[in-house]
C-alpha cells in the first residue's frame, strides 16, 4: 500500500471515530462540563440507569425494532426473488423504484406522508404505526442485501435440484433458503438498527404512550449537552458495534464467492 | 435459463412486498398530494376540505372544486419557502463535492489495501453508518461550540486566540452533512473500486502511465456510475435533512426539512407542511430517477 493511501485511510477513520470516542470519554468524566476533565466517575451511569422515562423509551425501540426488521426482512426478502428471478411482470419498473425510494426518500416526506395515511384511514398512532413505517423504511435496505447475494449464488445448484424432481417451493426451502439466509440475517439487523436508530419518521407516525428512545434522547439534546446523554449513547455504540461485528462474521463467511457488497 | 419455464409460483413473489409498498408508500405520497391541495382549518383532521363518501359523485364534484393551488401560491411568493429551498439545494450540492473529494481517495485507499484486511476496513466504515445518526450530530455540539474542544485545543496550540463560533452556522452544517453521510459515499465507492479489473490498471502502466494518469484517465471514469450512485444515494436525502440543520444549524440556516418539521409540529398547519413534502419531492425526484437509472446499471454491471 502506498502513503498516500495509508494516509488516506489514517485520516479518513480519525475524522468517523474522533467525535465518537470523544463522546465515550466524556461520558465517564465527573464534571458535568464538557471541556474540563474532572476526573473518572461512572455517576453519569448510574444516572442513567435510574432514569425510568428513558429506559421506557429504549423498551418501546426494542420491541418496535425486533417487529418491524421482522416484516421487512420478510418483504425485503420477497421483493429481492421478485427482482432477481421473477422475469418480467406487470409494474417492474414501478415496483423496482418503489423498493429503492424508501432508502433514499427524505425521511420528513415519509413521515408526514404516513402519518396522513395513518390519520386518513383512522388508525390510532402507536407502536403499529411505528413497525409499519420501520418495516417500509427497512425493506428496500433488506432487498438490497439479499439481491446481492441471489447474483452471487450458482444457478446451477437450483436447476440441479429442479431436474431431481423437486418441486419451485421445495427448491426453494432446501436449497436458496438456507444460501441466501447469511444476507437475510444481516437484512434484519440493519433493519433492525434502522428502526433503533430513526428519530424523524417516529416523531411523525407516534403517538402518546409510545415514545421511543431517539425521540427521548432529541427531547434532551435540544436542551444542550449533557454527560447523561453521552452516557447513554455509548451504550448505544457499544451495543451497535457487537452488532455490527456479527453481521459482518455472517456475511464475511462467503464474501469471498459474493463479491463486495455494501451496506453490510 | 431465467427467463423459460417460470413455475406459477414465482410470479406470486412480488404480490405481498407490491401490495405494502402502494399501501404504505405510493398511496401516502399521493394522500400528501391531496392534502396539500386543501385548506387548513380548526377541525379533525385539520384540513378542508374532507371527502364526503355518502354524497356519491356529488361529493366528489364539490370536493374538487375546494381544492387549490393556494398552498404553492404561498411557497411561491413568501421569500422564506424561496429561501430554504434554495438553501437546501445548495447545501447538499456542497455537501456532495466535499464528499466525493474525501470519500474517493478513502474508498480507493480501501479497495488497494491487503485483501485480507478489507473487511476489517469495511467494517470500521460501516460502524459509524449504524450508529445513531443523532448522537454522531449530537458529538459535534461538544466539539463545535465555542466553549467546545476545537475552541479549547485551537487556543492551547495558540492558533486562535477567541473561541470560533463555528455551532449554529451553515459551516457547522456542511461540517455535520458531510461527517455523517461520509460512509453512504465511501460504502458503494469501495464496492466500484474494489470490482474493477487490475488488469486495466496494469495494462495502462504498462503502457507508460504515471499513476497519478492512471487513476485520472483509467480508473475514475470506469467508477463513473458509482461515483452517480453514491453521490446521489446522499444527495438526496440531505435536500430534505432535519436533524443536522437542527442541531447544528441554528436559526440562520433554512432547510426544508426543517421548515417542514415546524409547519406540521409549531403551526400544525397540515396542508402547508404537505405542501413543501410535495416542493421537497418534485425538487428530488429528478436525482432519484437518475439514482434508480445508476443503480440499475450499477448492479447490471456486477452481474
Amino acid at each position: 500500500m502506498s502513503v498516500l493511501n495509508r494516509v488516506a485511510l489514517g485520516l479518513g477513520l480519525t475524522f468517523l471515530y474522533a467525535p465518537i470516542l470523544v463522546l465515550a470519554v466524556y461520558s465517564f468524566n465527573a464534571s458535568a462540563l464538557v471541556t474540563v476533565w474532572g476526573g473518572f466517575s461512572t455517576r453519569w451511569y448510574a444516572i442513567l440507569f435510574a432514569d425510568r422515562p428513558l429506559i421506557d423509551a429504549a423498551l418501546v425501540s426494542l420491541r418496535v425494532a425486533a417487529a418491524s426488521a421482522l416484516v421487512a426482512t420478510i418483504l425485503g426478502g420477497l421483493a429481492a426473488l421478485a427482482l432477481d428471478r421473477a422475469g418480467r411482470f406487470a409494474g417492474r419498473s414501478l415496483f423496482t423504484g418503489l423498493v429503492y425510494a424508501p432508502m433514499v426518500m427524505p425521511e420528513v416526506i415519509t413521515g408526514l406522508s404516513l402519518l396522513l395515511l395513518f390519520v386518513g384511514i383512522g388508525l390510532d398512532r402507536g407502536i403499529v404505526t411505528l413497525v409499519i413505517a420501520h418495516a417500509t423504511l427497512g425493506l428496500g435496505f433488506v432487498a438490497v442485501l439479499v439481491g446481492a447475494r441471489l447474483k452471487g449464488l450458482d444457478l446451477a445448484l437450483e436447476l440441479a435440484a429442479a431436474d431431481l424432481g423437486a418441486g419451485p417451493l421445495r427448491v426453494y426451502a432446501t436449497i436458496t433458503l438456507p444460501l441466501i439466509a447469511p444476507a437475510l440475517a444481516a437484512g434484519f439487523l440493519l433493519a433492525f438498527t434502522l428502526s433503533l436508530d430513526d428519530l424523524v419518521i417516529a416523531s411523525f407516525v407516534s403517538g402518546p404512550g409510545a415514545t421511543t428512545l431517539p425521540m427521548r434522547l432529541y427531547s434532551q439534546v435540544r436542551l444542550g449537552v449533557n454527560p447523561e446523554i453521552n452516557a447513554a449513547s455509548t451504550l448505544l455504540v457499544a451495543g451497535v458495534t457487537v452488532i455490527v461485528l456479527g453481521a459482518t462474521w455472517l456475511t464475511g463467511r462467503n464474501a469471498a464467492k459474493a463479491g463486495p457488497t455494501y451496506g453490510a | 435459463m431465467r427467463t423459460s419455464g417460470r413455475p406459477a409460483v414465482t410470479r406470486l413473489v412480488p404480490v405481498l412486498p407490491f401490495l405494502w409498498l402502494g399501501a404504505f408508500f405510493l398511496l401516502p405520497v399521493l394522500i400528501t398530494l391531496k392534502i396539500s391541495l386543501s385548506a387548513a382549518a380548526t377541525a379533525q383532521p385539520p384540513y378542508l376540505p374532507v371527502l364526503d363518501w355518502s354524497a356519491g359523485p356529488e361529493g366528489w364534484g364539490t370536493f374538487l372544486e375546494e381544492l387549490d393551488f393556494a398552498n404553492f401560491e404561498t411557497l411561491a411568493n413568501d421569500a422564506l419557502y424561496r429561501d430554504a429551498a434554495l438553501s437546501s439545494l445548495s447545501l447538499a450540492a456542497i455537501a456532495t463535492a466535499f464528499l466525493l473529494v474525501v470519500g474517493t481517495p478513502i474508498a480507493y485507499a480501501m479497495a488497494r489495501a491487503p485483501a485480507r484486511v478489507q473487511p476489517l476496513l469495511v467494517a470500521l466504515v460501516i460502524v459509524p453508518f449504524w450508529t445513531s445518526f443523532l448522537i454522531r450530530i449530537y458529538a459535534w455540539i461538544a466539539i463545535l461550540k465555542p466553549e467546545g474542544l476545537l475552541s479549547a485545543g485551537l487556543m492551547r496550540l495558540g492558533l486562535i486566540d477567541r473561541p470560533l463560533e463555528l455551532l449554529n452556522t451553515q459551516a457547522a452544517v456542511l461540517i455535520g452533512l458531510t461527517y455523517a453521510y461520509l460512509p453512504f459515499m465511501v460504502l458503494p465507492l469501495y464496492a466500484v473500486f474494489a470490482r474493477l479489473d487490475p488488469r486495466l490498471r496494469d495494462a495502462a502502466a504498462d503502457l507508460g502511465a504515471s499513476p497519478t494518469r492512471v487513476f485520472w484517465s483509467v480508473t475514475l471514469p470506469l467508477a463513473g456510475p458509482g461515483l452517480m450512485a453514491g453521490a446521489l444515494l446522499c444527495f438526496v436525502p440531505m435536500v430534505g435533512e432535519f436533524i443536522i440543520p437542527d442541531l447544528l444549524g441554528g436559526s440562520d440556516t433554512l432547510m426544508l426539512g426543517r421548515v417542514l418539521w415546524s409547519e406540521f409540529f409549531s403551526n400544525r398547519d397540515w396542508p402547508l407542511a404537505s405542501a413543501v413534502a410535495i416542493l421537497l419531492l418534485i425538487l428530488v425526484v429528478g436525482p432519484l430517477v437518475l439514482f434508480r437509472e445508476a443503480e440499475t446499471r450499477r448492479t447490471e454491471a456486477a452481474r
